[in-house]
């Protein structure tokens, strides 16, 4: 499989996934996203060398995974393909911050390495709970959220065209880069210039399909406005899941109870 | 009202830079017609079709429908009462859901949402794809596709359905329901189609078009037994009433003795 | 190259967010005045096409190794500025939705740093003077190599910035600089490359594509001044953001909690500037001082017994590095598991 078939089938993974029925797929996408937006802020907001007192955070994704039902080891495998990033940048950090900071015996850890491990659970934590988010909520979901938000309209027409119509291109895409590598005889990517006019060709059948669309559109009385059908209202569960959330960021943010926990277990021995 | 529903008169286009188009169509249709137009690639039929929607303004002649003259200004009461159907049904469905499509005419149209829903939901039961309601149209079947679109339109209420080979990329089950379906329409119907087959059980009369002028205008079969005309026309006749090559059963020859 | 949530404080995942929005409703505006219907179809199927196209892996000659396309500048060379922006920040959203690149704090930043660049500095100043009003198969060639050059390394000075501002990583400005730049030389020329492929390519097949694009006019005088102006703002709140960060030593959330509460102490914006300046050249001397401050402001909030022990532990900050934190964390990750596990097995048998 390509390149392209691989994140093809990945968001029609997803796409899917988020059309599955448990109590977090039923929220409303709005408490959803906001709720993951609090979270991902409180993350980052942790000190750079804080590892202990990020664990516990790991209780939103991994309960809303379990509640929903979706398979956490595509999420792990998700987590670890996008890590090289992360990874790289933050692999500087041991070779140019080497105080030390802890004593493991006689082994001396530096700032670096526990801000590298820092990093990576961050990276995980945000991560994770992005790609959960989309995992049960529905990209239409999303945008109509957006649109609460009062995101401009025209943002939102954007997000839901270009999600319709990703389906479509890249089943175009891998249509033509089959057909090319099965006329070309290699494994590797078309060079630039056939990676040019491929591009170009794509383009071309995709500003057809623009104008064909445009006249499906004023075919049935378009008039530059696009309504949608957004008439979802908030229930007491939602608020509660937003609330108790923000609630329990908070606490965690504040308090750092791995450390409370290993005191008290350390003191009770 | 006028007995002929849609009327082309004298209908003249060229495409800027070229020398293809239209000559000299006329034709008019009446109430609860159901007309095929057939023809070869690039006779014209897509830009026929373009006309009677007011997408493309012709050169000269005009196009009529009901009583009116398609003019720039009465174009979206033409719209209404003209429901076309692409080609491509994911040109047609743009939005996110089946429901949110099905609704996009009717909302234009000036309806409140809860009439719009409405109006979607009959449509979609018209067409039996009810149990499509919430689905994005990405995760449709080619034939579920196509029923959508023609849901879209009729939710619309059209005096006219226009449509752009309907049979095109359906399975043999699929191409048959759709055919049972368009039957049970009482709309004046025009299929511009290569499906001739579909045209011999949908439309009693066809016109052909052959290099931008039409070359006849009659019953169906009248036409696809001409072989004269469909040879001269580009056209090759419905296979049903080609000879069987492989059991050897050939209607002509079992006529011609 | 997308910036990650894992690397960026909150200060500069807002900042920027806020650069975005503004920008984004600026965009939206503009877009609907023009009134122009075609372009949401249009729209959505060219992100829909730069997304799709960007999955298509090339070769790049001489090295072996492959590449694929940025798209800012085609978007920017087919729909003008205001449109392409939004297009390309709509791509960048779905894919920091599915893909995880980046991720949602960091968006702000990913959108400015790929959308802003091509679309308002390399488009009008670079590509549109080069090519003028008769474009040829040359002047196209050269002008969206350089744009693409110039918008890349805009983008990568963006990525080197933000992560040098939020503190996370160690990288020294200096240093990740020379190592990003060179690096997105490379990548601007391959994606100038498949920019004048493109572009070209469209310009053969159906000029009038272009030709619609290059008579929208969307750049007038008084646009240019607006995006100055921006960019001017934009640097100013950056500025007066991080320096109130560095110098409070407090993150953003605190920031901003203290913010409401009233009781932020705010220190002179010279000061700061200076302070964050002499931190990111000697980050020794700030370590200390980060975690004292750190610790104190726990005071203020955690009265508990352990945590007034800590500053004794620290430089350490916290935890994380204590034995106790060690055994706690071991702890609530089993208890994480055990919720995940427990929710499940309910789940199940309902």
């Amino acid at each position: 499989m390509t390149f392209l078939e691989r994140n093809f089938l990945d968001i029609r993974n997803l796409d899917l996934m988020a059309r599955g029925d448990s109590w977090p797929h039923r929220l409303d996408p709005r408490v959803k996203v906001l709720t993951t937006m609090i979270f991902i802020i409180t993350v980052v907001s942790m000190d750079k060398y804080s590892i202990s007192q990020l664990i516990p955070f790991a209780v939103f994704p991994v309960s809303l995974l379990a509640a929903s039902g979706l398979p956490p080891g595509y999420f792990l495998k998700k987590i670890l393909l996008v890590s090289p990033f992360a990874l790289m940048v933050g692999l500087f950090n041991p070779l140019l911050d080497q105080t030390i900071l802890l004593h493991i015996g006689s082994l001396g850890i530096s700032g670096g390495w526990i801000s590298l491990v820092s990093i990576m659970l961050r990276f995980t934590l945000t991560v994770g709970a992005a790609l959960i988010l989309i995992g049960i909520t529905s990209f239409n979901g999303i945008c109509l959220a957006l649109e609460k938000f009062r995101v401009p309209k025209v943002f939102v027409v954007q997000l839901l065209f270009l999600y319709r119509y990703i389906f479509v291109l890249l089943d175009e895409a891998s249509r033509m880069s089959r057909a090319r590598s099965l006329r070309s005889l290699d494994i590797k990517g078309p060079g630039i210039k056939t990676f040019g006019s491929m591009a170009g060709n794509l383009l071309l059948r995709a500003t057809g399909r623009a104008e064909r669309i445009h006249l499906a559109m004023l075919c049935r009385g378009f008039d530059g406005n696009i309504h949608t059908m957004n008439s979802s209202s908030l229930y007491l569960k939602d608020i509660l899941f937003l609330l108790g959330w923000t609630v329990v960021f908070y606490l965690l943010r504040t308090y750092n109870f791995p450390e409370l926990i290993g005191n008290g277990v350390l003191n009770f021995t | 009202m006028s007995h002929h529903i849609v009327k082309a008169d004298t209908l003249c286009y060229s495409y800027p830079a070229t020398d293809c188009g239209i000559h000299n169509i006329s034709f008019s249709i009446t109430h609860g017609e159901s007309v095929a137009l057939v023809g070869e690639n690039g006779a014209g039929k897509s830009t026929l079709l373009h006309h009677l929607n007011g997408f493309l303004q012709p050169d000269s002649g005009s196009v009529s429908i009901g009583d009116y003259p398609i003019t720039q200004k009465n174009l979206k009461a033409v719209r209404r009462s003209v429901g076309m159907v692409f080609q491509d049904p994911d040109d047609q469905l743009f939005m996110p859901t089946v429901l949110d499509d099905v609704c996009f005419g009717p909302l234009n149209l000036g309806l409140a949402p809860d009439s719009a829903k409405n109006a979607a939901l009959h449509a979609l039961e018209r067409v039996g794809a009810a149990h499509l309601v919430d689905r994005p149209p990405y995760r449709l079947s080619g034939g579920e596709k196509r029923s959508v679109a023609i849901a879209t339109v009729l939710a619309m209420s059209p005096d006219v359905l226009i449509m752009d080979e309907p049979s095109s990329n359906l399975d043999p089950r699929a191409r048959q329901r759709l055919i049972k379906l368009l039957m049970s329409f009482k709309h004046t119907k025009i299929i511009a189609t290569h499906d001739l087959d579909m045209a011999v059980d949908l439309c009693e009369r066809t016109i052909v078009l052959h290099k931008g002028k039409i070359t006849a205008d009659g019953a169906t079969l009248d036409i696809f037994q001409n072989d004269t005309l469909m040879n001269e026309s580009g056209l090759i006749k419905p296979l049903r009433m080609q000879g069987c090559s492989i059991c050897g059963q050939d209607p002509e020859r079992a006529e011609s003795p | 190259m997308h910036m990650a949530d894992a690397l960026i404080s909150p200060a500069v995942g807002g900042t920027l967010w806020a650069a975005t929005a503004g920008t984004m409703a600026y965009c939206c505006r503009k877009v609907k005045l023009e009134m122009d219907d075609r372009k949401v179809a249009l729209m959505g199927v060219l992100g829909a096409f730069i997304f799709s196209a960007q999955m298509i892996n090339f070769t790049i000659p001489a090295t072996g190794s492959s590449g694929h396309l940025g798209g800012g500048m085609i978007l920017a060379i087919l729909l003008g500025p205001y449109a392409a922006f939004l297009v390309m920040a709509s791509v960048l959203t779905v894919q920091a939705l599915f893909f995880a690149d980046g991720g949602l704090l960091a968006l702000g930043c990913n959108i400015f740093n790929l959308a802003f660049f091509p679309c308002f500095i390399a488009y009008p100043f670079i590509y549109k003077k080069i090519v003028g009003k008769i474009p040829t198969e040359k002047r196209i060639f050269i002008a969206s190599m350089l744009a693409a050059v110039v918008g890349l390394q805009l983008g990568a000075l963006g990525v080197v910035i933000e992560t040098v501002a939020s503190g996370i990583s160690e990288l020294p400005f200096t240093t990740f600089l020379l190592l990003m730049q060179p690096i997105h030389l490379a990548i601007g020329i391959v994606e100038g490359l498949v920019t004048a492929a493109v572009v070209i390519f469209i310009w053969k097949a159906r000029p009038d594509i272009l030709r619609y694009s290059l008579e929208a006019k969307p750049l007038k005088g008084v646009m240019v001044r607006n995006v100055a102006l921006g960019l001017l703002a934009v640097a100013l709140v950056t500025g007066t953001a991080l320096s109130w960060f560095a110098s409070s030593r407090l993150d953003g959330l605190e920031w901003s909690i203290e913010g409401v509460t009233g009781s932020g102490e705010l220190q002179e914006p010279d000061h700061g500037i200076h302070e964050s300046l002499a931190a990111i050249q000697e980050k020794s001397a700030f370590l200390p001082d980060y975690g004292f401050k750190t610790n104190e402001n726990e005071h203020g909030t955690a009265e508990s017994e352990s945590v007034t022990e800590a500053p004794a532990q620290w430089p350490a900050v916290d935890a994380g590095t204590s034995t106790a934190g060690l055994v706690g964390g071991l702890l609530t990750l089993l208890t994480a598991g055990c919720i995940g596990l427990l929710l499940r097995r309910k789940k199940t048998t309902v």
